[in-house]
């Protein structure tokens, strides 16, 4: 686990320029992800979280800094499908089925094969709690069933950094619950390293390994913490005085954001 | 309403009351289809009988307006004559559907992938739109003669226009983060295009098609107008001109039966092809 890190962001600064006005969203962001860990990002609205994973995903261009993926630039992981990304909402296709959806990894880009012993499609539905629902359109689907196909669609290929933005911000508290709890089992079965965004304080404490806290205005790394749960982790894990503490402490470093 | 149907559920004091309730539910509903059926009937009725009342009480003369019977008779006994004036209107109608909304697919394709040529070109399509049907129809009749041709040509135009601006709409209608999912897949801008693109424009597609059934009609019947022998457009002509009421009704009726069934088989072959957005838009 204490291996190469997964990424690596050296003073990664990003402007947009939108009506003639320059607005900085990430200003000098350095940090470095081990792989096989879980960092949750966490800081208030326009702080640059979402910049963050689309610069790590190759979407967004940074106009300084280095980020540096699996050993290689983000274009190239992205390129060899190393990165998974699940959007704030699900961007399923509407016209495909359930299935169809997952597999659309394998119909476009460069098209791979299923790399030997990769999970197929169907076993990633399975993994995420969908077996029986392939032929299934989206629209017959609730909010949190379609971030499940969106979450399997972003596993196919087995990649090695999955990135997470705002995945549960639409779905109930729930609902949500129980995905946290899916996508720690599923975290632990395929060793994927995962960054997610939230702004769900208990969210950030209870899924991190570390919380990486933002602040806004220009978008910025306010402090990284490391969580020390114990695992596997429960939900009733967030009751404990250990987790309330670090709960708190988060909330107090938000608060100079 | 209801009394009838309730009559045939009458719930004895140990039925339960959900099943009454039930029966009661169920009795509504059909009560509601049957509604839905009768009321536009009853509509349409209605219509037909005033038309009938004004034509006897007035005395209108047969070459002013004809009365309902007098037309459904001749629809019956010249049954062979506006059939085969129906066919090659029909055709031209849809001859120029295909050509025009396969043209408009097309540039809106290229519109889509280059802004430069929407730019230079979107213009031109809206002045050629703004000139009427009937001014363009004289000079195509010009250009390309006195057959099936012009008639095509100028359906054609009329269906283009609208079907160009949905399809551009449609093709650009994708959301950024459909957009940033095919970026991270590495996907080309053809698969971009035909995965996402023409998938999600479909609707757009559709709902511009079932205008272009009754455009494209009208189209040919106006092509027809101008010096055809032939087809609905000519037969129109012809009965105004010898004060045939009956026969101009009966070519009318026929005309806009072949384009109501125009727009149904589009919409079928829509409900067929467009499954997803049955209740919710995605």
């Amino acid at each position: 686990m204490s291996s190469a890190p997964a990424l690596k962001c050296d003073g990664v600064s990003v402007r947009f320029v939108n009506n003639r006005q320059s607005v900085t969203a990430l200003e000098g962001v350095s940090l470095t992800v081990a792989a096989g860990s879980l960092l949750t990002v966490l800081g208030p609205s326009g702080c640059g979280k979402s910049t963050l994973l689309r610069v790590i995903a190759d979407i967004v261009r940074p106009q300084s800094g280095e980020v540096s993926v699996l050993g290689t630039t983000a274009a190239g992981a992205r390129r060899s499908r190393q990165i998974g990304f699940v959007f704030q909402d699900a961007t399923l296709l509407p016209w495909r089925n359930v299935i169809d959806n997952v597999r659309l990894p394998l119909e476009v880009g460069a098209r791979p094969a299923l790399p030997p012993g990769a999970i197929g499609p169907e076993e990633l539905l399975r993994l995420v709690g969908l077996a029986g629902w392939e032929r299934a359109l989206p629209h017959e689907l609730s909010g949190g069933m379609r971030q499940r196909v969106a979450i399997a669609r972003a596993l196919l290929g087995g990649p090695r950094i999955l990135l997470m933005d705002e995945p549960f911000g639409a779905v109930d508290e729930i609902t949500r619950d129980r995905l946290n709890e899916e996508l720690l089992r599923i975290w632990r079965e395929t060793g994927t390293t995962i960054v997610f965004v939230t702004h769900s304080i208990y969210e950030a404490a209870f899924l991190g390994t570390e919380v990486l806290v933002m602040a806004a205005n220009p978008g910025r790394v306010r402090e990284i913490t490391p969580i020390g749960l114990h695992e596997p982790r429960r939900l009733s894990a967030r009751e404990t005085p250990g987790f309330m503490r670090q709960a708190a402490h988060l909330r107090a470093v938000l608060e100079t954001c | 309403m209801q009394g009838g149907q309730l009559a045939a559920a009458p719930a004895p004091a140990a039925a339960p009351v959900s099943e009454a309730a039930e029966l009661a539910f169920v009795a509504a509903q059909r009560n509601e289809q049957l509604r839905r059926i009768l009321l536009p009937l009853l509509g349409g009725a209605t219509l037909l009988l005033a038309w009938w009342a004004l034509v006897e009480i007035f005395q209108v003369k047969p070459f002013i307006a004809p009365a309902p019977q007098v037309v459904a008779r001749t629809l019956y006994d010249k049954f062979g004559l506006l059939m085969s004036n129906l066919a090659p209107t029909a055709m031209e109608a849809i001859g120029g559907f295909v050509l025009g909304n396969f043209v408009a697919i097309l540039t809106a394709a290229v519109f889509v992938h280059s802004r430069n040529v929407e730019q230079a070109f979107f213009p031109v399509a809206v002045l050629i739109n703004s000139i009427p049907v009937v001014a363009k129809a004289p000079i195509l009749v010009l250009l390309l003669g006195n057959g099936l041709a012009p008639k095509i040509a100028i359906a054609a135009i009329i269906c283009y226009f609208p079907t160009l601006v949905n399809m551009v709409r449609g093709l650009q209608a994708v959301s950024p983060q459909a957009m940033e999912l095919m970026h991270v897949l590495s996907a080309s801008r053809a698969e971009v295009f035909f995965k996402l693109r023409v998938p999600s424009s479909l609707p757009f597609l559709f709902s511009a098609l079932k205008i272009a059934t009754s455009t494209a009609t009208v189209g040919a019947i106006v092509g027809e107008w101008i010096g055809s022998q032939i087809g609905i457009g000519a037969l129109i002509i012809q009965a105004t001109y010898n004060f045939d009421s009956a026969l101009l009704y009966a070519t009318v009726l026929c005309g806009s039966a072949f384009s109501v069934m125009f727009f149904l088989a589009i919409r079928a072959i829509e409900l067929w092809v467009v499954r997803w957005e049955t209740g919710v838009t995605a």
